[in-house]
């Protein structure tokens, strides 16, 4: 057997599952145990048929591990798919309750799934498969450690298994953007080591003298969230065989502690990494050398600096203490220095070959992702003064500004780069089509701006109505009026999310058939025929 | 030689400055955090704040679970409009048996930290039930399935004992009739004095207008009924709060 | 001073101060002219990567 010792180990696993069923302490654990046992059952079954047939020829030996980076690639693609449509449903939901179903399906279960599937089921894949695939090749070596690609993959997907499903079925910590609960964690924390022993494992076999920067980026982004993670999730469970834990910090101090780890997530997971994306693929996709490589370590080391700060400008006006509000404001208003830094070595790559914008659409869709990285990272800041704040905290404002970084920034970057690597992986010579690039681009472009716009308006116009006295010293509005004024805005959000999936979903069929080995049959963009479409000279 | 020498002193450097980022993040993260752990000594204990009760405590469980959080917030903020609105800014106090707190980041429905005694029973397990039946333009989802959800007070002694255990005052007595406490919570016709001892100011009541039966919807209506009515701000001065 | 009063101020001084002077430091050690020829190699890097082996 190929893959003895690890097949006996998932069937172990399997039927422990199932014993953690059989004596759950509660219901929710015994349907949670139930799942996981199934999961586990089917990936047993899987691994067993494996063994009857030869193992498929690799595509292309380029002597890196590229097999994991290709599931990765295709995991990548799935999850986005998943992730934004719930994220249109739940946008629907807001619109129209009645696509609320209860129990499972109502908006409170099913919001933590949206951002959790996007974040880290999308994003993470998005991560882990670039981080490997730059890893190696900046390194100039294989993946460390063998088969634990394997395990970090695969129990990566477990662990989105295991959170999405106990959303549903109401397991949550209520800690944002951290929901899943202790057990689900302890997995995580598993998995992640193991990442890290890849990855760092990787960079300390290499065969280049430097450590490449876009490396600096994924392993600050990788040691942070590993201890963001243990820290914010600690807790004492009720029961071990039981789904439910009490925090091990209470009011201010956990306050405190979830968003220390909430906004390093969005500074650390969403940023840091990505950024290690776009140290790389930008320079690649341009073929020409990032445009300062001195900027690029000011800005990860200002990055690192002062994100981890910035935390508590998500509790202005609250109870946490005055100057704890005031630190997070200044360093999140420092953060935007750094920000444009990058920005700037980003754009400036392509300095000299602007062309390229025109004529290569995934270069195209990587300036987009840049500027919107500039964009929210600007307005981060903005938002992040008390003042700005006390209008904008609770409203839609704050929705929109992280979308507009999560459809621009993340996803973009997240598209570009595959978009750049499947060909490579599956040794194909270009695109299934190039014109289907800019479908998605404009696409997508459409439907942040729509999102964004409308989130604009819809949280300045909550904010203010929230706030609005008539001539008597009276409140004008009261909450149910401000409701009911959100709901063409959230029609048109839902629109906006819908351009934004329908993009996602031609490139999910671009990139099929791009596997499949297949080339539509098209002009390339930017060629002569836009110079002289009536030429009179003969084809070649 | 000497360019090696050179090329293996930036491969260290290099490594040295990866640690570095480690560093980095540690302590900012440190620096930040540690001195409000230290905050307990110094804010003043207000006159009022005591655990919740077994059957609060489960109510809130259902708040979690059903991602509550996700819409309301438990946080009024100290601007005019939402005093006016809400009442009292909240403390840091009012949350200090919060695990997890709840202040929430989004206010897709209004702030719920003083949403107790401001409505009926009946307007909540109504309002739960239909939202639109009371608040034509509420975009609620319905959660009237709690009400045909039986809540099993059996072993909920333990959710105290977890709590006890991170330094929440549950004394073993509370913690011996968690069970029985649970359950006399919700029947007006049980003897309640002592449920009013451990617990001052608990709601008691039928909270979900059946008497027959203990569900999931008695304990979020007795968690609702209860938030931000511990304190008392006829008699609570301003001066001596800390912020 | 109470323990707290005492470490919040420190994180507000002391701490704030040694972690910017600690970021120049950084900056500068980026920028020193020795650093321009590796910085410029570092760069290349992703240029040239098709195969698993040193650059020739």
């Amino acid at each position: 057997m190929t893959y003895g010792p690890q097949t006996i180990g998932v069937g172990l696993f399997a039927f422990l599952a199932l014993l953690g069923a059989a004596f759950a302490a509660d219901p929710l654990f015994a349907q949670h145990m139930g799942i996981l046992a199934i999961v586990l059952a089917i990936a047993t079954v899987v691994m067993l048929r494996r063994q009857f047939f030869a193992p498929a020829k690799t595509k292309v030996d380029t002597g890196y591990m590229d097999e994991v980076v290709r599931y990765g690639s295709i995991a990548t693609m799935a999850w986005g798919i998943v992730g934004l449509l719930v994220g249109v449903v739940v946008a629907l939901q807001l619109a129209w309750p009645a696509f609320n179903i209860e129990p499972w399906f109502t908006f409170g279960r099913m919001r933590p799934l949206h951002t959790s599937a996007v974040i880290f089921a999308f994003g993470g894949n998005a991560l882990i498969a670039t981080s490997f695939y730059v890893v190696q090749r900046t390194s100039r070596a294989r993946l460390f450690g063998g088969d634990l690609a394997w395990f970090v993959f695969w129990g990566y997907q477990l662990f989105i298994v295991m959170a999405a499903t106990g959303y549903l079925l109401g397991i949550t910590q209520s800690r944002e953007y951290a929901e899943p609960e202790w057990y689900v964690d302890l997995w995580l924390t598993v998995v992640w080591v193991a990442y890290l022993v890849v990855f760092l494992g990787t960079i300390l076999k290499r065969k280049e003298p430097h450590i490449y920067v876009a490396n600096w980026f994924y392993l600050a982004f990788i040691v942070t969230i590993a201890m963001l993670h243990v820290v914010n999730n600690l807790a004492i469970p009720v029961s071990f065989l039981g789904v439910k834990s009490y925090s091990a910090f209470a009011g201010v101090q956990d306050a405190l502690t979830q968003w220390w780890y909430g906004h390093n997530a969005v500074g650390f997971f969403l940023t840091a990494g990505f950024l290690g994306m776009m140290y790389y693929f930008v320079p690649k996709q341009a073929a020409r050398p990032i445009y300062s490589y001195r900027l690029s370590i000011i800005h990860f080391w200002a990055l690192i600096f002062l994100y981890i700060w910035a935390g508590p400008h998500h509790l202005h006006y609250t109870a946490l203490p005055d100057w704890a509000q005031t630190l997070g404001m200044v360093f999140s208003i420092m953060l935007w220095m750094p920000s444009w830094g990058g920005m700037i070595n980003g754009l400036m790559t392509l300095s000299g070959a602007w062309d390229k914008i025109r004529t290569d659409p995934i270069i195209r869709m990587m300036v987009a992702a840049i500027a919107f990285y500039g964009m929210s990272t600007f307005e981060g800041p903005v938002m992040s003064i008390k003042a700005v704040n006390s209008l904008s905290h609770y409203t839609d404002w704050t929705i929109g500004h992280v979308h507009s970084g999560a459809l621009g920034w993340v996803g973009l970057i997240s598209f570009a780069a595959i978009y750049h690597m499947v060909p490579k992986l599956w040794a194909r010579e270009r695109l299934y089509s190039v014109r289907m690039v800019t479908w998605h681009f404009w696409l997508a472009m459409l439907g942040i701006v729509v999102y964004a716009a409308v989130m604009w308006v819809s949280g300045i116009m909550q904010g203010l109505m929230w706030r609005e006295y008539d001539a008597q010293g009276f409140l004008v509005y009261s909450f149910a009026e401000t409701v009911q004024a959100m709901f063409p805005y959230y029609v048109m959000r839902a629109i906006g999310g819908a351009l934004y999936l329908a993009g996602a979903l031609i490139m999910a069929f671009n990139i099929t058939m791009t596997i499949l080995g297949h080339q539509r049959e098209e002009q390339p963009i930017g060629a002569p025929v836009a110079k002289a479409p009536s030429s009179l000279q003969p084809a070649e | 030689m000497a360019l090696m020498d050179k090329h293996a002193i930036l491969e260290r450097n290099a490594t040295l400055l990866l640690a570095g980022s480690l560093l980095v993040v540690t302590v900012g993260g440190i620096v930040e955090i540690a001195p409000l752990f230290y905050l307990e000594n110094t804010i003043e204990k207000v006159e009022g704040m005591r655990p919740y009760s077994p059957l609060e405590l489960a109510g809130r469980n259902i708040y979690i679970r059903e991602g509550c959080y996700v819409c309301h917030s438990q946080m009024v903020r100290p601007f005019r409009d939402e005093v006016e609105r809400y009442g009292h800014y909240s403390l840091a106090a009012e949350s200090m048996y919060d695990r997890p707190f709840q202040w929430g980041s989004k206010r897709t429905g209004p702030d719920l930290a003083r949403v107790g005694d401001r409505y009926s029973n009946e307007w909540h397990v109504q309002h739960l039930m239909d939202p639109r039946s009371v608040v034509p333009e509420s975009i609620m989802p319905s959660y009237a399935f709690l009400k045909d959800t039986p809540l099993d007070p059996r072993g909920f002694s333990t959710h105290l004992v977890a709590n006890q255990r991170l330094g929440v005052p549950y004394t073993d007595d509370m913690v011996a009739v968690a069970e029985a406490d649970l359950t006399a919570q919700a029947d007006p016709n049980a003897a309640q004095t002592d449920l009013l001892a451990r617990y001052p100011k608990a709601k008691i009541g039928n909270f979900d207008g059946d008497p027959q039966a203990l569900t999931e919807m008695d304990a979020l209506v007795a968690y609702l009924q209860m938030l931000g009515t511990l304190i008392d701000f006829e008699t609570y001065d301003e001066t001596a709060g800390y912020r | 001073m109470d323990t707290y009063t005492a470490m919040r101020a420190f994180a507000d001084s002391w701490a704030l101060l040694a972690m910017t002077l600690f970021f120049f430091g950084v900056v500068i050690f980026a920028l020193r002219p020795g650093g321009r020829n590796a910085s410029h190699q570092a760069a290349q890097i992703p240029l040239i990567d098709e195969h698993p082996e040193p650059r020739p």
